[in-house]
């Protein structure tokens, strides 16, 4: 059975582009343009991972992963933020917060394939 | 009744009383609770200025020359305007260096000069001859006049007698017992009387009541008030003349002549320095002197008018000397009391004069003129001697019995010739001769000694030649003529008219003469000479005094070595062994003991306490008589005076540098916290610019890396694929440049090419560029622009920015059905208006100012809006405000937007929009 990702961006390209990566990495894919309706459709169905955008409106992801850390019932979705801010704290915030990976943009199609199989993979 | 006991057993009374305050004052102060420490015992001190010559002399002037008899008193009330410059400054030289008279100081300034102390001295004592002998010629002539009671008769003039037949003879030996118990029952170290100094402020108290009381019992009770008495005046041409200003003999030269003589007397006669200067306890006494002194001469010369009329009314011209209208007046009117009281007024006036100046003078005659000829004489006599304050004490007590009884001779050969007033203008004159050398010397570090030398020998000269020769001529013991036609006949050195100056009185004849040499000497031959080390020294620390905190430079000089129980013995003989020993323990304490061998602190502190009993030119000649060694060199000196100097003046910059560098120091630390401030706020332009390129350039990348692994793509998805990478590419140029143009406006370094352009055209231009825009979301544009041109002055492409900005804003937030955009042109009272109405979802009010901040986006926008820089309306900002004008939004949630742009410039033309309208 496909691993479900669910891809959160605000930028609709980003989203487009990743929609299809992941899709042609064969996995399910859902999308959400913003923080709050990325918890939406996580309490609607629990995605395997999510692809996390940081500057978002309305919730930005950070506070998005936060909440899912907060939930003990969201404790198996895996988490790479994305983010186009490439400092060093922003990346030691995110994986404070519970990200698993952090990735910066503009990122290589080929490694954000790679990152979210091996993740995935090690959760088995 | 008044006979002659009664009389003298009054006078003898009244001088007990001040005997009795003096010694009562002396008490106090040897207990060390002194009575004359505060500032109205010491302006009253000062009012030893107004002796018999004010209390009888200035009536007498009054009734023959009117208000001449004011300039006397304005000098002094001038010259108490200068107090806290002038007289302060000398108060503090004094203090420092233990001065004790006017000769020890003008020697200390130039280099504690033996030669300089001696001649201020003997110009001091044949100066001030005419002036005592008018105060003994007012007591005696009073007298006589009292005596004869109730008639009133002037007495025949005393000089007439044989001398053992003289009362005022008589009178002169009762001041010399006086001034000997007053003056000299011990040798003091700072030579300070407090004693006299209360006897003095006392009977100035004294005679001024007395003068005011007869000046009212004149004014009210012989006429009936100032009214009546100047009516009755101004009836008698004579007097009414009197009363007004024009009588002046020698014009306004004269007064001023005379108020130059009176400001330099005030300052410069032994006695006046002596209260003013040497007596000062307090330096803050000053300021309040300033202005009570001058109030003490205006009420003592209230009533000099009322008086010298009301006599002139009275007495029949020429049957009462003028000067004697004081005691006069109530002999006439039968007042024996006031009478009696106008004699001790006078009496008062006189003697406190006579007591001061002689005590004082004899301390200069002993420490200036005697010791240092007998210490040239025979050092080794005077060595020998165990305690010689008993020889210091006779020699002061003969000084002062000689002085009297020359006083006497004066005014027994001389005086009788001559108005009071005359006589003492004579002793101003000489005073004044000290101003030269001390103000001078006090302002100008170059005066040297032989210059102070030259100056008073020439101005002294002067005045004797104008001033005593031609009264000892007058008096006949010198024959007239050198005074009518000039010695041997030469017109040219006339004494009253020196060289053909014959438009002058004869006191400012003297002045000028003697003032024009006196201080051109001193000039002169100070530029000609070169100051030796010790009167650098003293130079320095006198100019300075006010600004140096130590006063130890002259301690220097000494190199020499002594032993200090020599020191002790030499200074026990001159202050005998208690007040030695005192002072000695007292040094001790300060600096933790003395040591054998006494160093040149010790020794100059030795030097100064011997000053203050014997001058500091004996004092100097004493010491260096005991220690071995030689006196630096100039080189030497000048170079301890350079280090000083320098240190002084570093500190001083140290001090200033210090208190920039804290002011510097505070700049910076705002600086560097507006620095940092800018240096965040850059921080976040960079990652916020940071994030904006990789926005775009990720979405470049994705869909490039895509198309590139999927060469086998649909065609569709791949020209869709193609087509966002375009428009983000565009995205990305238009950031880049706006960016850039942010930071050239930032920086000024854009360039704006201002000229005449047509805003309607430009608006137009900017709808044809956007036009893309609303066809792409289907939206209406309406243009609301007028048909005439509309002229302002501004840069064409980027007021056009400004339009597109904000058209591409309006069709950006339209709705994506029935999108409308309105855009209107129209003038107001001195601005042109273009506003851009949107039907989007409006603004929150919280977002206003907002917006115009640089990357702030407005939150909330629908999904997939078409993202915009978050530079546009920023710069948008900064080019309407650099054309003067304004840029601002006017919206509500919900209601759409409206964005407005004034820009200045007057309205004109017709057809144009009503303001009001649309």
């Amino acid at each position: 059975m496909a691993n479900k990702i669910l891809v959160v961006d605000d930028e609709p390209n980003i989203v487009l582009s990743l929609e299809f990566l992941m899709k042609q990495a064969g996995f399910q894919v859902r999308t959400a343009s913003d923080g709050e309706a990325a918890l939406a459709a996580i309490a609607a169905e629990l995605p395997d991972l999510v692809l996390l955008d940081v500057m978002m409106p309305r919730k930005n992801g950070y506070e998005v992963c936060q909440t899912i850390r907060a939930n003990p019932d969201w404790k198996t979705v895996r988490i790479i933020m994305l983010t186009a801010k490439g400092r060093e704290v922003e990346r030691e915030k995110g994986l404070a917060l519970g990200a698993d990976d952090y990735i910066t943009k503009p990122f290589s199609t080929q490694e954000v394939v790679e990152r979210v199989r091996e993740l995935l993979a090690e959760t088995g | 009744m008044l006979n002659d006991g009664v009389i003298i057993a009054s006078a003898l009374a009244y001088m007990g009383i001040l005997f009795g305050i003096a010694y009562y004052g002396d008490q106090r102060a040897d207990a060390g609770r002194s009575i004359i420490a505060n500032p109205y015992i010491y302006t009253l001190s000062l009012a030893i200025y107004c002796t018999a010559w004010t209390f009888y002399g200035s009536v007498g002037l009054a009734a023959t020359s009117g208000v001449d008899f004011l300039p006397v008193y304005l000098g002094p009330t001038l010259m108490a305007v200068l107090f806290w410059f002038v007289l302060r400054r000398i108060v503090r030289i004094t203090k420092v260096h233990r001065i004790t008279s006017i000769a020890d100081f003008v020697a200390s300034r130039y280099g504690k000069s033996g030669l300089l102390a001696g001649m201020v001295t003997v110009i001091v004592v044949l100066g001030i001859l005419p002036y005592i002998s008018i105060q003994l010629k007012a007591i005696a002539t009073s007298f006589g006049l009292l005596r004869q009671y109730p008639t009133v008769t002037m007495a025949t003039a005393t000089t007439q007698h044989p001398v053992w037949a003289d009362t005022t003879f008589y009178v002169a030996l009762v001041l010399i017992v006086f001034a000997i118990l007053f003056g000299t029952r011990h040798i003091d170290n700072t030579e300070r009387h407090e004693g006299m100094v209360a006897a003095v402020a006392f009977e100035s108290l004294f005679k001024l009541v007395v003068f005011v009381a007869i000046g009212m019992v004149v004014t009210f009770g012989v006429f009936g008030g100032p009214g009546d008495l100047f009516q009755q005046a101004a009836a008698h041409p004579d007097l009414a003349a009197l009363m007004r200003f024009e009588v002046i003999p020698g014009g306004y030269g004269g007064w001023l002549s005379l108020t130059f003589l009176s400001m330099m007397a005030f300052l410069f006669l032994p006695r006046q320095f002596q209260v003013l200067v040497v007596e000062n306890v307090n330096e803050t006494h000053i300021r309040k002197a300033i202005w009570l002194f001058p109030l003490y001469l205006f009420i003592i010369n209230l009533f000099v008018l009322p008086i010298a009329l009301g006599g002139r009314l009275i007495f029949a011209e020429g049957s009462v000397d003028a000067d004697m209208f004081v005691l006069a007046l109530p002999m006439a009117e039968h007042k024996p009391d006031l009478a009696l009281l106008a004699f001790l007024g006078g009496l008062s006036a006189a003697t406190s004069m006579i007591l001061f100046e002689t005590v004082t003078l004899s301390t200069m005659v002993c420490n200036d003129l005697v010791m240092p000829l007998l210490l040239r004489a025979n050092p080794r006599w005077l060595a020998g001697r165990a305690d010689l304050s008993g020889l210091l004490l006779g020699i002061r007590r003969v000084g002062i019995a000689v002085i009297i009884l020359l006083g006497y001779l004066y005014f027994r050969f001389v005086g009788e010739s001559y108005a009071l007033v005359a006589s003492g203008l004579v002793s101003f004159a000489a005073a004044a001769q000290f101003a030269p050398p001390i103000l001078i010397g006090l302002y100008w570090k170059r005066a040297t000694r032989r210059g102070a030398l030259i100056g008073l020998s020439g101005g002294f000269l002067v005045w004797a030649y104008t001033l005593l020769l031609p009264a000892m001529a007058r008096s006949g013991w010198i024959g007239t003529s050198f005074v009518e036609h000039g010695p041997f006949g030469l017109d040219l050195l006339k004494p009253y008219a020196l060289f053909g100056l014959d438009n002058l009185d004869p006191y400012m004849h003297a002045v000028f003469w003697s003032m024009l040499l006196n201080i051109g000497g001193l000039v002169s031959g100070s530029l000609l000479s070169r100051p030796d080390a010790i009167e650098q020294v003293q130079g320095s620390q006198f100019v300075n005094v006010l600004e140096r905190e130590r006063h130890d430079g002259d301690a220097l000089l000494w190199r020499g070595v002594v032993e200090t129980a020599e020191l002790y013995d030499l200074l026990a003989r001159f202050l005998g062994p208690q007040r030695a020993s005192e002072a000695f323990d007292r040094y001790a304490q300060q600096h933790e003991g003395y040591p054998l061998q006494a160093d040149s602190r010790l020794i100059h502190y030795t030097e100064r306490l011997l000053a203050g009993a014997i001058g500091a030119a004996s004092a100097r000649v004493m010491i260096s008589s005991i220690v071995m060694g030689e006196v630096l060199s100039i080189e030497e000196v000048m170079t301890i005076l350079d280090e000083s100097t320098q240190v002084i003046e570093y500190s001083r910059r140290l001090e200033q540098k210090s208190r920039e560098l804290e002011a510097a120091s505070a700049e910076l630390r705002e600086a560097n916290n507006r620095l940092r401030e800018l240096d965040r706020l850059k921080d976040e332009f960079i990652s916020t610019v940071t994030h904006e390129l990789r926005t775009p350039l990720t979405s470049i990348r994705a869909f490039s890396e895509i198309l590139l692994t999927n060469p086998d793509m649909e065609v569709e998805q791949r020209s869709k694929f193609l087509g966002i990478i375009v428009k983000e590419s565009e995205r990305l140029t238009r950031l880049i440049n706006q960016v850039l143009d942010m930071a050239k406006i930032d920086s000024g370094r854009i360039e704006w090419r201002m000229e005449e352009i047509d805003l309607r055209a430009l608006i137009e231009n900017a709808i044809a560029s956007t036009s893309q825009l609303f066809h792409d979301k289907a939206a209406t544009l309406h243009a609301e622009l007028g048909d005439q041109p509309v002229t302002v002055v501004g840069d064409h492409d980027r007021l056009i920015q400004v339009v597109i900005n904000l058209l591409s804003n309006a069709v950006k937030f339209c709705p994506e059905q029935d999108g409308e955009v309105t855009v209107q042109l129209y003038p107001l009272a001195s601005h042109w208006r273009i506003a851009v109405i949107d039907n989007g979802p409006g603004i929150a009010r919280d977002q206003h100012q907002l917006i115009f901040e640089k990357f702030h986006q407005v939150t909330d926008t629908h999904a997939g809006k078409p993202k915009g820089t978050g530079l546009g309306l920023p710069i948008s900002q900064k080019i309407v405000e650099h054309h003067g004008g304004s840029i601002w939004v006017e919206s509500e949630p919900g209601q759409g937007a409206i964005f407005v742009v004034d820009l200045p410039g007057k309205s004109h033309g017709e057809g144009m929009h009503d303001p009001d309208g649309s």
